[in-house]
């Protein structure tokens, strides 16, 4: 008898499922022109690995689209976010991208974090002549018509922070990073630059992501001697990585450590005293101080709670939401085509950066920083570039010859 | 290559073949009693990590990590028991659905940890005395790391002691060798293997006060070993204590040693091969338990 | 034939003709999804026959449906290929100086077929030989298998020079000559997918009523009896092993083509495990049951995880409790006359629960 019943259940929720399944298939409405809203989409994990990163970005794309929409909307039409999950999977990604722009019929979207989920979405956006904003930093080498990439380029954040090493007398490196696709491209365009200014990769080391085990990883730092790390490791290893380097006696400032993945929220979750006196590089600091910043940081912590911290990411997924309104009141139209043309012959545009514009190959031109870690797990601003640097996609020293033109 | 550093790994493939031990025990006892490998034993190494996380903050001070590894101890032996009484042992002698149900609840497990405590990891920092590093001969090691090493020494003894001197000792022996027999004469086998499940879980919760001496807790950190631990349960031999013991350090020297040649990350690939291979040789393990069953 | 075959036949006709009408009346999106998913079932049906059937669980099938899907990729990437390009980009920035041979190979559509289907099989041979002959079995293999997944992915994502790393091989142009981007086309891949799940329904249909598939029972039931009978398991285990890796590898071509990606992450301990449960929760002895459950999964996650992101975690926890404790027969079990079975995979089926 409770056999009968529990398999009573069991078929009930199978079917429940199944019809869950069938009751969203129906709902396909709205193109991207008709009605008095436009749509676009925001695809980010929402879970797995990646979702404590890629919900922040979320979080600041979804503000954006809320200032914008109380502000009377984009050419007079309301922006109706059709959030996502990429659930961490790359194959999913490419999934609901397609799902966006074929059945959501989406004017563009917001959306990806890891290099692997870009790579997987990039088809899509190129079949279907749709248009991705694309926010955290990357290791260039790529360079789509489809994709407006915001976040940082090598040279805009990895290079910069070579030569501010340079330039501080460090003759000797060594390269620290999670095994992925960033970090292992990241570290050959950085050793093509040590080895071709007659300087020293004392040694290159890979742990998987979210490794937690570096004692053989910290024996080489120790038998190598470098004079400073360049640390691409990702997300939750750092706390590994930095507390066995201090039980190892090799604590920040006995030898210096520069990450590139290591923002505010990291420093926060890990023990700000951990971190106290690394260095960062970045093309923002939550402690960059312009009114659009203040203003950004009010209205996120109103939204989000006190304690959020901001980040590079979640700055340039805010202000690509704003970089898309402006280029589609340029274009007076909201077609892919027509709004990417307006968006690279655009005046800068305000944001929590400073003015900002995207350069014609898609990538936005951007200062880059040098921070700090202090022990509020905050960023004191140690350099600035001169001047916004030009994206560069392609590195003149480590892939000579290849440049990124979009015509 | 210089010799500090090859002594150097040598130390480290000692201290990681200490966590598995670690890690590894208390599959191997459930393993041997009842054949079942719980795939939620990382999730309690992981929750483990979380007591410590919880009980430093409510006894702060260089007492911290001890009353840490004693709630970590009864808070993985109580999950342990429940785990096996409302899964395990519904599911006795059927091996394969035991591994797939707690993989279920390892999900769930992973999931309920992220609503509960975020899916931020937190970290644990180690009090004073831990800090720092002890010269010995020329290398410098890790306080930390000869800590992890004691305990692991520390509950390898206790747990020998406990099944060679104590009566429940005798009684989870007897049913070892052979259940039906132990049965027969009056042992209750079922609280037996309570006993043991939960005492095996109590040690993936020390387990996992010991990882949160060297990384971040979080909702996954059971994962990132587990996987070699059961690599370590498999190549000790049918549930030994001692094969555990040796499997582990086995295990940890190989892919320490591996790291001199190649990238840290390839020493896995290299690890699994090792295990491979040593069953081409010895499939019943380092340690074989004699028995007369042709399905063992 | 009698009364019951001949409705279980008009059946399993009508159900084909349903598909193969799919495109008349779904979105272009959901079509797309059905077709990656009837590609995800080529797995589940190889997990019915060596865990249903066998009662060998691996955990480490991932490995072959990413090796045909590899094998698919590299193909692809190398006839798309601009004229001048010599090879793929990232192994241009890598400092890679020629193909790697094992690419080259591959240039051939022939060759690519042919190794989709032989290479994850020769594969699981030689693994299955090593393991099998060992009288390694049960939990061990399982065990090993699922480290086996660990360390493939791990190889992977650390060769980026010659494997494309963590991101893996995405953005194929063309199959064939057929242009991938075209909306035909992928009609036409949906049928072809379809076509090759019938296919494969019908031949592991028949390799489970002839005589290797009863002993290949009678192993999973009782091992030590059949080898006193004087058979040894051993070459039904190995044999049984390689064919699911070529349904695998078959899966991991067909899906790297819907779904425009094959990477490590589809191909890891966590997939591996979930590959798994589309089987049981089709009825693990059951080929049919094995394309349900793999369609009624991956399309609970796809509309689910959207959302409650969280919840899914939960449900898909609670479904791999489930299927073990409550539904040991899974969808199949639901329908005990058979009607949507296949004639030959009622009768025995029912008895194996372990």
């Amino acid at each position: 008898m409770i056999k009968r019943i529990n398999r009573t259940i069991a078929v009930l929720l199978m079917a429940g499922t199944a019809l869950t399944a069938c009751s969203k298939a129906e709902e396909k409405t709205a193109t991207a022109a008709g009605g008095d809203a436009v749509k676009v989409g925001v695809l980010q994990s929402l879970s797995g690995t990646m979702a404590i990163s890629e919900v922040t970005v979320k979080n600041a794309s979804m503000l954006a689209i809320d200032e914008i929409n109380a502000a009377g909307g984009v050419l007079g039409k309301q922006i109706e976010a059709v959030v996502e999950d990429g659930a961490s999977d790359p194959a999913i990604f490419a999934q609901k991208a397609t799902k966006l722009v074929e059945s959501d019929k989406v004017a563009t979207v917001f959306g990806g974090w890891t290099s692997a989920s870009r790579k997987a979405m990039l088809p899509v956006f190129e079949k279907s002549k749709n248009l991705l904003w694309y926010p955290v930093q990357f290791e260039g080498n790529e360079c789509s018509p489809n994709i407006m990439y915001s976040g940082a380029q090598p040279n805009q954040q990895a290079l910069p922070a070579y030569d501010w090493a340079k330039s501080k007398g460090y003759k000797t490196f060594f390269l620290v990073g999670s095994d992925y696709v960033y970090p292992r491209t990241a570290n050959l365009i950085l050793a093509k630059h040590i080895t071709a200014d007659g300087l020293k990769v004392a040694g290159e080391e890979y742990q998987a992501l979210g490794g937690t085990e570096f004692s053989g990883v910290i024996a080489k730092i120790k038998a190598a001697k470098p004079d400073l790390i360049f640390n691409t490791l990702n997300g939750d290893s750092n706390v590994a990585f930095f507390k066995q380097m201090a039980a190892a006696g090799m604590s920040p400032d006995k030898i210096p450590v520069m990450s590139f993945s290591i923002g505010e929220q990291e420093a926060k979750a890990m023990g700000p005293e951990l971190v106290k006196g690394s260095y960062a590089a970045w093309n923002y600091f939550q402690t960059l101080e312009n009114p659009e910043n203040a203003k950004f940081i009010a209205a996120y912590k109103a939204k989000f709670g006190a304690d959020a911290v901001m980040t590079d990411p979640m700055i340039h997924g805010y202000l690509d939401v704003y970089a898309w309104k402006a280029a589609v009141e340029k274009a007076g139209d909201f077609d892919p085509a027509k709004v990417r043309a307006a968006a690279v012959a655009m005046d800068p545009i305000p944001s929590p950066l400073g003015p900002v514009k995207f350069a014609t190959n898609n990538s936005l031109t951007q200062t880059g920083y040098i921070g700090e870690a202090d022990a509020a797990g905050q960023f004191k601003i140690l350099w600035t570039s001169t001047a916004p640097i030009a994206p560069d996609p392609y590195d003149p020293v480590a892939f000579p010859g290849k440049t990124c033109v979009i015509g | 290559m210089d010799i500090g550093f090859l002594i150097g790994q040598i130390f480290n493939g000692l201290s990681v073949g200490s966590i598995y031990i670690l890690a590894a025990l208390g599959l191997a006892l459930s393993f041997g009693l009842m054949r079942v490998i719980n795939m939620a034993h990382g999730e309690i190494v992981m929750f483990g990590g979380y007591v410590a996380y919880l009980t430093i903050k409510v006894v702060p001070g260089p007492l911290g990590i001890p009353a840490a590894m004693l709630a970590a101890l009864v808070v993985g032996g109580v999950l342990g028991a429940v785990l096996e009484t409302t899964i395990v042992r519904r599911l006795a002698e059927r091996p394969l659905e035991t591994l797939l149900a707690t993989w279920g609840v390892s999900l769930i497990a992973q999931q309920a940890a992220r609503d509960l405590f975020g899916a931020t990891g937190v970290s644990v920092t180690a009090p004073p005395w831990m800090a720092g590093a002890i010269d010995i001969g020329g290398q410098s090691m890790p306080v930390t790391r000869l800590f992890i090493m004691l305990v692991a020494g520390l509950a390898l003894g206790a747990l020998a002691l406990l099944l060679t001197k104590t009566r429940i000792g005798l009684l989870v022996r007897a049913a070892n060798q052979d259940r039906a027999t132990a049965a027969a004469i009056g042992v209750n086998v079922r609280h037996v293997d309570m006993f043991v499940f939960a005492l095996g879980s109590g040690v993936a919760g020390l387990a996992g006060v010991i990882l949160a001496l060297l990384g971040p807790v979080t909702p996954t950190v059971g994962q990132s070993y587990i996987v070699t631990a059961f690599l370590v349960v498999i190549l000790g031999g049918l549930g030994s204590i001692a094969g555990t013991a040796i499997a582990a350090i086995l295990i940890g020297l190989v892919s320490a040693l591996a790291q001199i040649f190649v990238d840290v990350s390839f020493s896995t690939v290299i690890t699994l091969l090792f295990v491979i291979l040593f069953l081409q040789f010895r499939p019943q393990g380092v340690v074989a338990v004699r028995s007369r069953a042709l399905d063992d | 034939m009698s009364s019951s075959m001949l409705i279980k036949a008009v059946g399993a006709a009508l159900l084909v003709l349903l598909a193969a009408a799919a495109p008349a009346y779904l979105s272009s999106y959901d079509l797309s999804l059905t077709g990656r998913f009837l590609a995800l079932s080529l797995t589940a049906m190889g997990l019915v026959l060596i865990w249903g059937q066998g009662g060998i669980l691996s955990l480490g099938q991932g490995v072959f449906f990413g090796l045909g899907g590899y094998v698919l990729a590299m193909h692809l990437k190398l006839v798309g290929l601009e004229t001048g390009e010599v090879m793929p980009d990232f192994m241009v920035w890598s400092g890679v100086k020629a193909l790697p041979w094992w690419w080259e190979v591959f240039r051939n559509p022939l060759v690519m077929i042919l190794g989709v289907l032989i290479v994850p099989a020769l594969v699981a041979a030689a693994f299955g030989w090593l393991v099998f002959r060992r009288r390694i079995g049960g939990v061990y293999f399982a065990l090993i298998t699922q480290a086996l997944a660990l360390a493939f992915a791990t190889l992977l994502i650390s060769q980026q020079a010659m494997t494309g790393g963590f991101n893996g091989l995405t953005n194929y142009k063309t199959l064939f000559g057929f242009n991938l981007n075209d909306e035909t086309v992928s009609h036409g891949l949906y049928w072809a997918t379809l076509a090759i799940v019938v296919v494969a329904l019908i031949c592991g249909t028949l390799l489970l009523n002839s005589s290797f598939g009863k002993i290949l029972r009678a192993t999973r039931d009782n091992t030590n009896r059949v080898r006193f009978l004087g058979y040894d398991p051993t070459p039904y285990k190995i044999v049984t092993f390689s064919v699911a890796a070529m349904f695998a590898g078959l899966s991991g071509a067909l899906f790297a083509l819907h779904a425009g990606v094959i990477s490590p992450a589809l191909i890891g301990v966590v997939p591996s495990i979930e590959m798994v449960i589309w089987a049981a929760v089709g009825g693990r002895t059951s080929l049919i049951g094995a394309v349900a459950g793999a369609l009624l999964v991956n399309f609970a996650k796809d509309k689910i995880s959207t959302e409650l992101p969280a919840f899914w975690l939960y449900m898909l926890g609670g479904m791999f409790i489930l299927v073990v404790t409550v539904l040991p027969k899974g969808l199949a079990g639901m329908f005990p006359e058979g009607g949507f079975k296949l004639p030959a995979l009622s009768g025995r089926a029912a008895k194996a629960v372990s």
